[in-house]
């Protein structure tokens, strides 16, 4: 272990093994890795998560505006800054400890295309749809720690997400693929998105959602834009040539469960039952 | 039915209500202010606020002539100013968030607007509680402990429903409406039951 912190909002662990260092949202030791990063080769995404919410450059292959919410050690936001020398990215993060800690460990830093604000996701997007801010990609990485943060789960908060898109905009949200939430999380992207792409690997127990402001391109889109992407990616270890077949249009989930709204949003409870 | 059980049973109904609705506080600032340390540090803090004053306000209600009815009528009141937070929420935190950049002052006063004035009434609740079953002096400290221990088992209960079971079960406003029936019927059974003033 590097360094413990608890922060208001978690406990922050950098622990270091041989190759890795890591930042977890966790008490305990070895429990849901955040954000890894191999010191040789920084570029190198560890986590397959993390790999698979690059797919959404299969959906918006150019985007000049990015918006992450949720930092963790900076994978994304880095990786998105410099495949993309031409765009901005915004990252919303709650916690500043976090933002710290990215800085000290994880040699995030910020720029003029690179921006942190210290806010509740839910709060700037609501101030950056009244500024008329639009993005062209949106990922969506606040749901790590051992708490779901609700407000961000609900049908409201994603038609808000959605409306900060632009008319080609895509969305990129890291869900869960276990417990009764899935079928909840899934009947609001639904609801919110109407169909959408969903990207599970037996390697990953997170599933992501990839979804569009305008209709969902065809296979062959895809498989030109991943075409497209892989040199580029291969330092980062994203193996995109791969996800095109990967991506499913199949409801395989209970449509009969409750979209979570504003008034009914016990993501957690549910989770864990 | 003794007059000494009921007056307890809508102490703890008062206790039940007041907790969950500050509980619910929480989820229905979070679209607008999120779910930041200091948003609850605003629900907590104008709850306390307003309980502190309704507690100076029961104690004054309670002076003069105490009676079933009367403290009935508070339950009541609680019920018909809480109700309408359920249609005026919304625009009440949208004109308070166009207006209030910082989410610290903003979720404050949009607390304020939306649970100053039913938790007053219901912070009058435990002083008029007391005045009404003390009958000799030597017995007020039993009296008020015991009200107290009624009316906070029922907070904890509150909580503990509202965040186990009924964010699970039912929509928040729902909830809301919930509570405000229930001070109604308390209220009602009440006034309803004011003969037993007399018997003391």
């Amino acid at each position: 272990m590097v360094h413990r912190e608890r922060s208001l909002y978690q406990t922050i662990l950098i622990t270091r093994a041989p190759n890795q260092l890591c930042l977890q949202f966790s008490v305990r030791e070895n429990q849901r890795n955040q954000s890894c990063l191999d010191p040789r080769s920084p570029k190198r995404m560890v986590f397959t998560y993390t790999r698979m919410m690059m797919a959404g450059l299969l959906l918006n292959p150019q985007p000049r505006t990015v918006l992450v919410a949720g930092l963790g050690g900076g994978t994304l936001p880095t990786a998105f800054a410099e495949l993309l020398p031409q765009a901005t990215v915004h990252v919303v993060e709650i916690d500043p400890a976090v933002v710290a800690a990215a800085r000290r460990f994880f040699g995030f830093e910020t720029s003029e295309r690179m921006r942190v604000h210290t806010s509740d996701a839910r709060v700037f997007v609501k101030r950056a749809l009244r500024r008329e801010q639009r993005y062209d990609l949106v990922l969506l990485d606040a749901f790590g720690g051992d708490y779901i943060p609700e407000h961000l789960t609900t049908a409201e908060f994603l038609a808000e997400t959605r409306q900060l898109l632009t008319p080609d905009g895509a969305l990129v949200a890291n869900t869960f693929s276990t417990s009764r939430l899935y079928h909840h999380e899934s009947e609001t992207y639904r609801a919110v998105f109407g169909l959408f792409f969903n990207f599970k690997t037996p390697l990953s127990n997170n599933r992501i959602v990839l979804a569009k402001n305008g209709p969902l391109p065809p296979k062959a889109v895809l498989r030109a834009n991943a075409g497209a992407w892989r040199e580029r990616l291969k330092p980062y270890d994203v193996p995109i040539r791969r996800f095109p077949a990967l991506l499913s249009l199949e409801v395989d989930w209970d449509t009969s469960k409750r979209v979570l709204t504003d008034q009914y949003a016990p993501a957690n409870l549910l989770r864990d039952e | 039915m003794s007059k000494q059980l009921l007056v307890s049973v809508l102490a703890f109904g008062g206790g039940f209500c007041i907790m969950s609705l500050e509980l619910l506080g929480g989820r229905i600032l979070a679209p607008w202010f999120g779910g930041s340390i200091y948003v609850w540090g605003s629900i907590i803090t104008i709850f306390m606020l307003s309980l502190s004053i309704g507690y100076l306000l029961g104690g004054r209600l309670s002076v003069r002539v105490p009676t079933l009815a009367k403290f009935g009528t508070i339950f009541v009141a609680a019920a018909a100013i809480l109700y309408p937070t359920v249609h005026l929420a919304e625009p009440m935190m949208e004109w308070t968030f166009e207006r209030i950049e910082d989410p610290r002052y903003g979720s404050l006063a949009a607390s304020s607007m939306l649970f100053v004035a039913p938790t007053v009434v219901l912070g009058a609740i435990s002083p008029y509680a007391v005045r009404l079953l003390v009958r000799e002096r030597e017995e007020s400290g039993k009296v008020a402990g015991t009200l107290y221990f009624v009316s906070t088992v029922g907070s904890a209960l509150g909580t503990l429903a509202t965040s186990f079971y009924f964010v699970l079960w039912f929509e928040i406003d729902s909830i809301v409406s919930g509570l405000s029936g229930t001070l109604l019927v308390l209220g009602l059974a009440a006034i309803a039951a004011r003969s037993w003033d007399r018997v003391a």
